[in-house]
């Protein structure tokens, strides 16, 4: 198969050969040391067929159900499986659901679950098993999902390996939350009538999935094996797989270098330690496998007060910025341009809307329209890093250029989070998911319904816009996904022209690997479900 | 006066101090007038290397920034901060400093344990916390250096001022009928201001330090280009582009060095006895 979708190339200039070589040397050195040491720690291990993945930070739990945080679904992705996965353009795959049917009326979803899966411990997953998890356990623990079960009348299993959803109204996302990170399956013998938060069995996690929970060194390492009783054929393929925990940015980067590591799943090392790693020999890169997440990156700008509640001074903002100069330079030309308040990765992408390219001079007519008279622009930066702190650089510097008085506001992770939750700024970055579905993802953001002090995860803009809600409030019940495009059409083109919020960048945030790895991202949640299909080349 | 220089320039080091420190003061001075646009300016493709493109004998930064701009505007900044925050300094420990020395018991008592509490917390972490506290802007960063550099200037007005109180011509004065204050700050204070001059020109050195350490941990004003921000800045790319953080490191490192050595310089040319004893 090799590698579909991927940038799969190995680099070889002559300029790197002696660094190659020298680096082929530590490595091999570093891999006999770390298989010597991976033998002591966890007994015999066939050294020539593991893995080693940077989990960072450490995830707190591996109990899916209860825990969701990034790395909790790096590693626990293995470990438990849905309904249903997801290629990269969210097109739904089989899972533990070999079949799915949805009613005409889009009221009913039929799924036919797989025969022949069982449990980690032995015991057979059954219909029985998704019931529990859906209405109970994670209706219980798991706020996203939570959302999208309101909207959900029943979950029955007339067989054994049937299971039957309901719905009060149609629900265009609900096809898209049958997802390992979204809706884990959790074995219901271990559960049921338990406290699900204190059952022991959480520092043992049970799933269905290709790998089974081995050891959990804290600070060190999370140690997967492989399932041997999986359902097919043939996978896993690999035999081992070490998470390894590794705190410092920059060591990471050397861990890799020297072999320790072969994968680096995205966001792991610094933008510029990227392309030094991804120039180096064998080793590729993908910025697949985050379709489903679709980071859009954006700055808020605060609609009630001050310059940003003038429309034409918010347009100046967005022709003033050079995004690509953004892409290119800070992200090193990872991502996309971001066009519109939904990612062209997600569903109901609309392009059909107004375009502001880099125009400096449309900027300062603009601004002179919007009667600005000089007052200061406060940014407040993403305190996740130099990345974010030179991307608010880079915009004060744009913005200045037109004649915008600007002040960079310096905050740590707690102050923005504050001043954007009592809005306390005028333009303000954040990066959000999607989820898939501009119902899960994209329009909370906007419903004046959704304005409310104390959160930085509402529409913080302030922007109210009556018939936007009420579009919106349309699109998610729409029956066919034909109406719903239109809607959100719409909805993009209004949105696009009122620009209550600066869109910024589709982040990529590229997956690192060595060449010989291959298929390790061919769903829209990349790594977190990858191990499945992943195998090592000779 | 003639005297004063020709013992200053017997020092070799302090000559060549002082050379750097007035092209460092050029620089600063003349900085909008070299590069008139703001050094923030994404001017050239970023991570050129020094002298690899004509104009930009420095390179650029991590978003094409000039660093040769960064680093004439950056002076101004490190300067300003420095001889600031050592005047807010002087202006807070000579006075508390003078009028525990001259004035003795209860006095003397209170202001020592006063200086002692701000002496226990360590230099660095207190004006860590100090800028945390006050939004990072340069006047609160000038303050917060000011508020940590201030006890030694104390510890050591008082401690001239003790020794000069005793002496004749104070006692002279007495009975000529000055009033203390007159007598402290017209008489003693100008007597003791050689070692204070030479520990002045030494704390500019470490504000200069501490503004730096600070830009370099992310709690500089953020609108501001100063050399600690730009090694601060090009940390992350130390192994791609070593020269980002290299510059601004050796600016800094060339003007501290020379006002460390216009520092002793100045020891020699104010106490003549104490450096030929030194010798």
């Amino acid at each position: 198969m090799g590698c579909p979708r991927t940038v799969c190339e190995v680099k070889e200039t002559g300029r790197n050969n002696s660094v190659a070589t020298k680096t082929g040397k530590n490595q091999m050195m570093k891999r006999l040391v770390t298989s010597l040491m991976a033998m002591t720690l966890a007994g015999a291990v066939h050294a020539e067929n593991r893995l080693d993945i940077v989990v960072q930070p450490e995830p707190p739990s591996l109990m899916l159900g209860l825990v969701s945080n990034g790395p909790t679904q790096l590693v626990a992705g293995d470990i438990y499986e849905s309904l249903l996965r997801y290629d990269t353009d969210l097109n739904p795959m089989p899972s533990l659901a070999s079949e799915w049917e949805i009613s005409d009326d889009a009221l009913t979803y039929t799924f036919k679950l797989r025969e022949d899966v069982t449990w980690h411990d032995g015991e057979p997953f059954t219909a029985e098993d998704v019931v529990f998890s859906v209405d109970k356990f994670l209706r219980e623990t798991h706020a996203r999902l939570r959302v999208s079960l309101e909207h959900v009348e029943s979950v029955t299993a007339p067989d054994a390996h049937t299971v039957v959803f309901k719905l009060k109204q149609p629900f265009g996302p609900f096809i898209g939350v049958f997802e390992a990170g979204t809706m884990p399956m959790i074995p219901k013998h271990i559960y049921e009538g338990t406290d699900y938060k204190t059952n022991p069995a959480n520092n043992t996690p049970i799933g269905t999935g290709p790998f089974k929970f081995e050891a959990w060194e804290k600070g060190s390492y999370i140690h997967l094996v492989k399932n041997e009783d999986y359902y097919l054929d043939g996978k896993p393929a690999i035999d081992d797989v070490y998470y390894r925990v590794i705190p410092d940015a920059a060591s990471r980067a050397v861990a890799f270098e020297n072999g320790d590591v072969d994968v680096l799943p995205g966001g792991s090392v610094e933008n510029w330690d990227v392309k030094r790693l991804i120039e180096m020999d064998g080793v590729c890169s993908t910025g697949h496998g985050w379709e489903y997440f679709a980071p859009h990156a954006m700055a808020w700008m605060n609609n009630r007060e001050g310059p940003t509640s003038s429309k034409a001074f918010r347009k100046a903002v967005m022709y003033a910025t050079d995004r690509e100069f953004v892409k290119d330079v800070i992200w090193n030309g990872y991502g996309k341009v971001a066009t519109s308040p939904v990612s062209s990765k997600t569903n109901f992408y609309s392009d059909d809307t107004v375009m502001y390219d880099y125009d400096p001079d449309k900027a300062r007519e603009l601004l002179a329209e919007s009667g600005y008279d000089g007052e200061t622009v406060r940014i407040l930066p993403l305190p996740y890093g130099e990345t974010w702190q030179r991307w608010a650089e880079a915009m004060k510097q744009n913005l200045e250029e037109v004649g915008v008085n600007v002040q960079v506001v310096a905050t740590d992770v707690a102050g923005w989070n504050q001043k954007q939750a009592e809005w306390d700024f005028d333009i303000a970055f954040t990066y959000l998911y999607q989820y898939g579905d501009p119902a899960l993802g994209v329009a909370r953001s906007y419903l004046a319904s959704n304005i409310a002090k104390g959160s930085p995860w509402n529409n913080v803009a302030g922007y109210e816009n009556p018939k936007v809600d009420d579009l919106f409030a349309k699109a998610a019940v729409a029956a066919t996904p034909e109406e719903r495009q239109a809607l959100y059409t719409e909805i993009q083109q209004i949105l696009v022209d009122d620009v209550p919020v600066a869109w910024q960048l589709e982040i990529e945030f590229p997956t690192i690997y060595r060449c010989n790895v291959k298929d390790l991202v061919t769903t829209a949640i990349g790594v977190n479900d990858g191990m499945r299909d992943a195998y090592l080349e000779d | 006066m003639k005297d004063f220089f020709k013992r200053f320039s017997r020092n070799r080091g302090a000559l060549i101090g002082l050379f750097i420190l007035v092209v460092v003061i050029l620089v600063a001075v003349f900085a909008p007038l070299l590069y008139p646009d703001s050094p923030w300016k994404m001017v050239q493709r970023p991570f050129l290397a020094p002298f690899s493109v004509d104009g930009f004998p420095l390179g650029t930064d991590t978003l094409g920034r000039d660093v040769a701009a960064g680093l004439a505007h950056g002076a101004r900044v490190s300067l300003i901060v420095g001889l600031v925050s050592t005047l807010v300094a002087l202006l807070i420990g000579v006075p508390l400093g003078a009028l525990a020395g001259f004035y003795g018991g209860l006095v003397d008592d209170g202001a020592m344990r006063f200086t002692e509490f701000f002496q226990t917390i360590p230099n660095f972490a207190l004006a860590i916390v100090l800028v945390a506290i006050m939004e990072p802007t340069l006047p609160t960063i000038t303050l917060a250096i000011a508020i940590v550099s201030w006890p030694p200037v104390a510890r050591l007005v008082r401690a001239e001022v003790l020794s000069l109180r005793r002496r004749e011509f104070v006692d002279a004065a007495r009975l000529a009928g000055l009033s203390n204050m007159r007598i402290l700050f017209g008489h003693i204070l100008p007597n003791a201001m050689s070692p204070i001059i030479v520990m002045a020109s030494l704390m500019v050195a470490t504000a200069i330090l501490l503004e730096s350490s600070l830009s370099f941990l992310g709690l500089g004003d953020p609108n501001i280009m100063s050399w600690g921000y730009m090694i601060g800045a090009a940390r992350t790319v130390i192994r791609n582009a070593w020269w980002l953080s290299f510059i601004p490191g050796v600016a800094i490192l060339m003007t501290v060095l020379a006002l460390n050595l216009i520092g002793e310089g100045l020891n020699d040319a104010l106490n003549p006895r104490l450096a030929r004893k030194g010798r």
